[in-house]
């Protein structure tokens, strides 16, 4: 299974966002996108889920356009994980996660008893199993997000695109949700995920890719991507990118900002 | 929501209404016992005898039956709309009034009795002009790209919905006020007590052509209430799943709404108490907003007729027991929606 994009131009009708941007995600992989407010990000991936029309170049899926695939065949191959959200109606865990099933289902069909075990297998992957019976809309930020992922999983794709899974969740959160990432790219789902923390892209990423006013500014593998300059580049600040010992000879970049900050600190 | 408590909560629905069947047979200015019901009935399955006086008989086939009748499916008809309606909008305190279907079906009606038509002329006009209210704001919204399309959809119904009621202000500021001002206001309140066999049987497939696709596709009127694009992510076709919903449940509303007039609220209230009682999904909503509403029009109609010595008009009865209905459950639990 392979996402690509190949010479994408996106945006909206007559506001273009992005333009001539080539990326992929494989199965198995997990692709980090970082990227100020306003690169672009979002819409990117929006149009990567073919939600927004591409302006120019395509989105394939294993080679084919994706806009010559039916909505319901995108759906069973991408599965996408949007920033947990308010819902508007009391629906339970359970009924959420099987939300997912949807595009396995025929048009006039309900979910049947095997459709339940997968949204129940999914739910107790994500380790909240003692939620499913509960409200989505009285369950906390990070228990939604955990939810929102569950509901992926039980869509039974192989890439799952997510919008900043780790945006307002607790630190805890953020640390569970990153390592539920790093255990479905190993059982060979594709993730691609944008994120404002660059750390993230240390804990969990294989490739990472850095988006600038809608142009692809760096690609490639964490160590080698995020740097000093790459970040000054991007964001406009000085950050340090130093190497920590995790201990048994592991070592991990991490960023500390005001490395070289304007008052002369050094 | 534990599936011990959907069976409890519909056995329970079933049962009053068949109480309120009955009753509602039993009462008015001619009073028909349990025995004698039963006995007619009977005599009309089996064609026995049922030695009764024939003006029970009347009464019970050619005035008060068409009456429940019509009240059981209007009362269904405009509770699975606005169920459909909320879950589609994403929004509790939505109802069929908010695509214009209403004010689009009233403006039929009452063109036809400013224009002295005959009463299949006047339903088929509210008809028309119900779902062509609708298809201008489906057109209008769509014309109007770059924004919340659902919000832009709401916001054409408003729009629409108040140029139709200009449009009936007018033609009641200029109809004749002896013959067709009387028959326009009267129709504006709503009212069943000219329900014939004829409206029955002629609205009942109109509602079940609208009812399938609901029932067909509850799977998916589920999953649009979920954010658009998060929708289509899943997999449904979002544009047009809510075509068919829209187009069902805007024919259910203006088929109810051409043999009733306007019957306010029971749209908005009743697909809200059902979801406190059932839950939001839509395969256990629609049923018991059927039964829910089918009971609360027929026993807001048996009111109607028999409280006073004169009929309550429906609408004004309807909007005098559903307001604080719905600010008591406002006031008491939110836990409808969020």
């Amino acid at each position: 299974m392979r996402l690509e994009a190949r010479g994408l131009d996106f945006g909206y009708r007559g506001k273009r966002v992005g333009s001539d941007l080539s990326i992929a995600v494989e199965a198995g992989e997990v692709l980090c996108l970082l990227g100020p407010n306003g690169s672009g990000k979002t819409t990117l991936f929006k149009t990567l889920l073919g939600l927004l029309p591409a302006q120019g170049g395509a989105v394939l899926i294993d080679g084919v356009e994706l806009k010559a695939r039916a909505r319901d065949e995108v759906a069973r191959m991408v599965s996408y994980v949007p920033q947990a959200h308010a819902a508007f109606f009391p629906f339970t865990v359970e009924e959420v996660v099987l939300m997912g099933r949807t595009a396995h289902l025929g048009l006039f069909s309900s979910p049947s008893r095997r459709d339940r075990e997968a949204a129940l297998a999914a739910i107790s992957r994500m380790q909240i199993g003692h939620l499913a019976g509960s409200i989505y809309t009285r369950i906390s930020g990070g228990e939604r997000q955990l939810t929102l992922i569950a509901r992926a999983l039980a869509q039974d794709a192989r890439v799952i695109v997510m919008d900043e899974p780790t945006a307002n969740l607790d630190f805890g959160n953020q640390v569970r949700v990153l390592q539920h990432i790093q255990s479905l790219a190993q059982s060979g789902i594709g993730v691609l995920l944008s994120t404002h923390d660059p750390d993230h892209a240390f804990i969990c990423a294989h490739r990472v890719a850095m988006l600038h006013e809608g142009h692809l500014a760096r690609l490639g593998a964490p160590a080698a991507t995020v740097t000093s300059d790459s970040l000054r580049e991007i964001y406009g600040v000085e950050v340090a990118v130093v190497r920590v010992a995790l201990g048994d000879g592991v070592e991990r970049p991490v960023c500390i900002p005001g490395g070289a900050l304007p008052g002369g600190q050094s | 929501m534990t599936s011990g408590r959907v069976p409890i909560a519909v056995l329970g629905a079933c049962s009053a209404l068949v109480l309120l069947v009955v009753v509602a047979f039993a009462v008015g200015r001619f009073p028909v016992s349990a025995s004698d019901l039963a006995g007619i009935l009977w005599a009309r399955l089996t064609g026995a005898e049922h030695g009764l006086d024939p003006t029970i008989e009347t009464v019970v086939v050619q005035i008060r039956g068409p009456r429940v009748a019509a009240a059981l499916l209007i009362g269904a008809a405009l509770a699975a709309a606005g169920a459909a309606y909320q879950n589609m909008f994403r929004n509790p305190l939505v109802s069929p009034d908010i695509l214009g279907v209403s004010a689009g079906a009233a403006v039929g009606a009452v063109l036809g009795i400013f224009l002295s038509l005959n009463v299949i002329m006047i339903q088929s006009l509210a008809f028309a002009f119900g779902l062509g209210a609708v298809g201008l704001v489906y057109v209008t919204a769509n014309a109007v790209r770059g924004h919340d399309p659902l919000l832009v959809l709401v916001l054409a119904g408003v729009v629409v919905g108040s140029l139709l009621g200009a449009c009936v202000a007018l033609m009641k500021y200029l109809a004749d006020p002896y013959n067709q001002l009387p028959a326009i206001t009267f129709w504006l309140l709503g009212s069943l007590a000219s329900a014939s066999p004829e409206d029955v049987w002629s609205t009942l497939p109109l509602m079940l052509v609208g009812l399938v696709p609901m029932w067909l596709l509850r799977w998916r009127i589920n999953l649009l209430s979920l954010d658009d694009e998060e929708a289509r992510a899943l997999g449904v076709e979002t544009g047009r799943i809510r075509l068919i919903v829209i187009a069902a449940a805007t024919l259910m509303t203006s088929a109810a709404v051409a043999i009733s007039g306007v019957i306010g609220w029971i749209g908005l209230v009743i697909p809200h108490f059902a979801r406190l009682l059932v839950g939001p999904d839509f395969s256990r909503l629609l049923p018991t907003s059927i039964l829910l509403g089918a009971g609360f029009l027929l026993g807001v109609d048996t009111l109607a007729r028999t409280v006073a010595r004169i009929e309550i008009p429906l609408g004004v009865l309807t909007a005098f027991v559903g307001t604080p209905l719905f600010l008591w459950q406002l006031a008491t639990a939110r836990r409808g929606w969020q």
